[in-house]
């Protein structure tokens, strides 16, 4: 027991999942005829014989997926990697490589929501320790999954959000100016699969101070032309 | 006399709030893509000499002369390579959420000045690279694009200017290193990213080998309105050297966080009066400032309340502008705990190319820890910045110098914090042993 835990905090990474369960079932993985719609739309972004440049976004396609076949939200098995490397005619280590430097790339298994809680220092100042605390409540720990699937927590590095501090991003959505008690009702929420509004918690529209503009308030009713006071 | 606070007609990004649609009908509305094609007639060398003119610095956090930057640039191209414009909306410094407003509030801002900017560098695209975890904003972005190009402004004959030009999204997937310009042309070529020895310079081989130049989304999303209203605009506001208007974002202890657009120079405090409510618990329980992201050295309250917000007045400091990404922490905030923090990051982010990052990084975060319980000599204070100093100026990019800056400024003004965690922690074990 001691042991495992010691592993799992020195070397920082997932154990990569049994390989020959996951070729079984991951094996004979396939875009989507949509998802490949879209993998040859993100090829075309790029000059010819430049395709290796999408490997980020296919990767991101196929754990998306790979989440969409699990319920989950997603993760990258061994031959799903192969698949995209092959898609983009490059080595497989090369994909590897990438999917294994980028922390947005899954290498084992998530639950339905992976709450990934920042705790970078903006955050910190403004109470992430609460919103961690009320992750911790609810039976999640750092790294690991709840036994019914359906949480992963991660704490992650600054998500770019640092005047809507401390936030959340569960899945594709942010969640933000939380505190303990609205985090806790997030994470009830999402368990009992209702809708929740995204972005600021508190009735803030994005960035503004809380309580509304100081500034520009002529366009919280109409898009103002600011260009007859020049 | 008080500072002369921007007026909103002098504002550029009139929707940073997002009250207003982002889409282009709205945009246009607000004054973008206007007579874009008139302003590309102006010319390669006219537009950049006006950008010099306006004396816009980078906006992602080095301050350098933007259209000093551009023409770098080749004028001709003998062995038929292209040049690229790549745009950096990786926004991931700690503090920094700036770019996410343009991103999803003010888009179309971006793709115009791409297309001016790429033109002035004769760039034959631009690839706009936003980090992984800004799914909406990378969602509302390719929107724009798709919309710029079926109403004709970007593609063949981009805005009736006679010049072709592409826009690309490419979506990051969680490195801060990519923000690094040289580990962004890694990144984009479908790489791990990890920065390159330079020389060479991008402009003269980044992106495939092509000539490259790696602009900030704010650099480039202000480029069209300051061509509008003219260099000499621009250049009325803020001190000299620093001109300009510039969006900045508080977070931390003041009373209501925001992002919000200002001239430049404005006096800290007037800052934070005006735009954030006051300090939490009033100006007496401010403790010090991380007044440009992460990277740069805290300043503590006394020397930070007077002080002009902008790249010489902070220097002056011994911090710095940066991204303007202005984190406030007040007498609540245990300040060893929170420059520790920022050691985690960094520790985190650390692409381990360099041995002095990957390794230094680590053992100056776990000695840091330390330092939050006193759990170390007074000597150890020493060897600490001692070795910030090694690893700073000793790594291919500046993500060395970035983790021990935070530290340097930390051990220089809150030493006596330090040490008294340090004897205090040596008074109880004393006491436990003597009981």
């Amino acid at each position: 027991m001691i042991r495992e835990t010691k592993v799992i905090v020195m070397a920082e990474a997932p154990n990569i999942p049994d390989e020959i369960e996951v070729r079984a079932k991951w094996g004979d993985f396939k875009f989507t005829p949509a998802n490949d719609k879209l993998a040859k739309w993100q090829v075309a972004k790029y000059p010819e014989g430049r395709q290796k440049s999408a490997v980020m976004a296919l990767l991101d396609l196929a754990q998306r997926q790979v989440g969409a076949d699990t319920k989950t939200q997603g993760w990258l098995p061994v031959p799903v990697i192969e698949y995209v490397a092959a898609y983009l005619d490059m080595p497989y280590m090369r994909a590897y490589e990438v999917a294994t430097f980028y922390t947005m790339y899954n290498l084992a298994p998530v639950g339905r929501f992976h709450v990934q809680v920042c705790g970078t220092t903006p955050c910190m100042l403004r109470g992430s320790d609460d919103v961690m605390a009320a992750c911790k409540n609810k039976g999640m720990a750092k790294g690991k999954t709840t036994p019914d699937g359906l949480f992963t927590l991660t704490e992650v590095e600054c998500m770019g959000n640092c005047s809507n501090a401390p936030m959340v991003q569960i899945n594709d959505d942010n969640y933000e100016d939380l505190d303990y008690d609205i985090m806790t009702r997030i994470l009830e929420d999402l368990a009992e699969g209702k809708e929740i509004p995204v972005g600021s918690q508190i009735g803030r529209k994005t960035s503004e101070p809380q309580g509304g503009p100081v500034i520009l308030k002529d366009m919280v009713k109409a898009n103002h032309d600011y260009r007859k006071e020049w | 006399m008080g500072f002369d606070f921007l007026q909103d007609k002098d504002r550029i990004f009139t929707n940073v709030y997002g009250f207003q649609s982002w889409d282009l009908k709205a945009s246009q509305k607000r004054g973008d893509w206007d007579k874009t094609a008139d302003i590309i007639k102006r010319g390669n060398d006219k537009i950049i000499e006006e950008m010099k003119e306006s004396g816009l610095r980078g906006r992602g956090g080095a301050g350098f002369p933007t259209g000093l930057k551009w023409s770098f640039m080749p004028k001709e191209s003998p062995d038929g390579r292209p040049s690229f414009l790549v745009i950096n909306a990786d926004e991931s410094e700690p503090g920094s959420c700036k770019d996410r407003e343009i991103l999803r509030n003010d888009p179309h801002k971006l793709i115009e000045g791409a297309l001016i900017a790429g033109f002035a560098m004769r760039a034959r695209a631009a690839y706009i690279y936003i980090r992984g975890e800004y799914i909406m904003e990378a969602k509302v972005m390719e929107a724009a694009v798709k919309e710029a190009y079926d109403a004709g402004l970007i593609g063949k004959n981009a805005a009736k200017s006679g010049y072709d030009f592409d826009v690309f999204v490419h979506r990051g997937a969680g490195a801060y290193i990519c923000g690094e310009e040289t580990a962004m042309i890694e990144s984009l070529e479908g790489k791990k990213g990890q920065p390159r020895l330079k020389p060479p310079f991008p402009a003269g081989a980044g992106l495939y080998g092509c000539p490259t130049t790696v602009n900030n989304v704010e650099s480039i999303a202000v480029v069209p309105t300051i061509l509008r209203r003219g260099a000499s605009w621009f250049a009325g506001f803020g001190r000299e050297n620093n001109h300009g208007t510039k969006l900045f974002q508080v977070s931390g202890h003041v009373d209501k966080p925001a992002v919000f657009e200002e001239a430049m120079s404005i006096p800290f405090k007037d800052m934070i009066e005006k735009h954030c409510g006051g300090i939490t618990g009033g100006w007496d329980n401010l403790l010090a400032v991380i007044p440009g992201g992460s990277s740069v050295p805290l300043v503590p309250a006394e020397q930070i309340m007077d002080a002009p917000m902008d790249f010489d007045g902070l220097k002056d400091l011994g911090s710095g502008l940066g991204t303007a990404a202005v984190i406030v922490m007040d007498k609540s905030t245990d300040i060893v705990r929170a420059i520790s923090r920022l050691s985690y990051f960094y520790k985190h982010e650390s692409c381990g190319q360099c041995t002095p990052c990957r390794e230094g990084t680590g053992w100056m975060w776990r000695v840091m820890e330390k330092m939050r319980d006193g759990d170390a000599e007074i000597g150890d204070i020493d060897t600490l910045y001692e070795v910030t100093k090694q690893v700073e100026g000793h790594t291919i990019c500046a993500l060395g110098d970035a983790a021990a800056w935070p530290i340097q400024g930390l051990i220089r003004h809150f030493r006596p914090e330090m040490e008294r965690r340090i004897n205090e922690n040596k008074g109880t074990e004393v006491l436990e042993a003597a009981e």
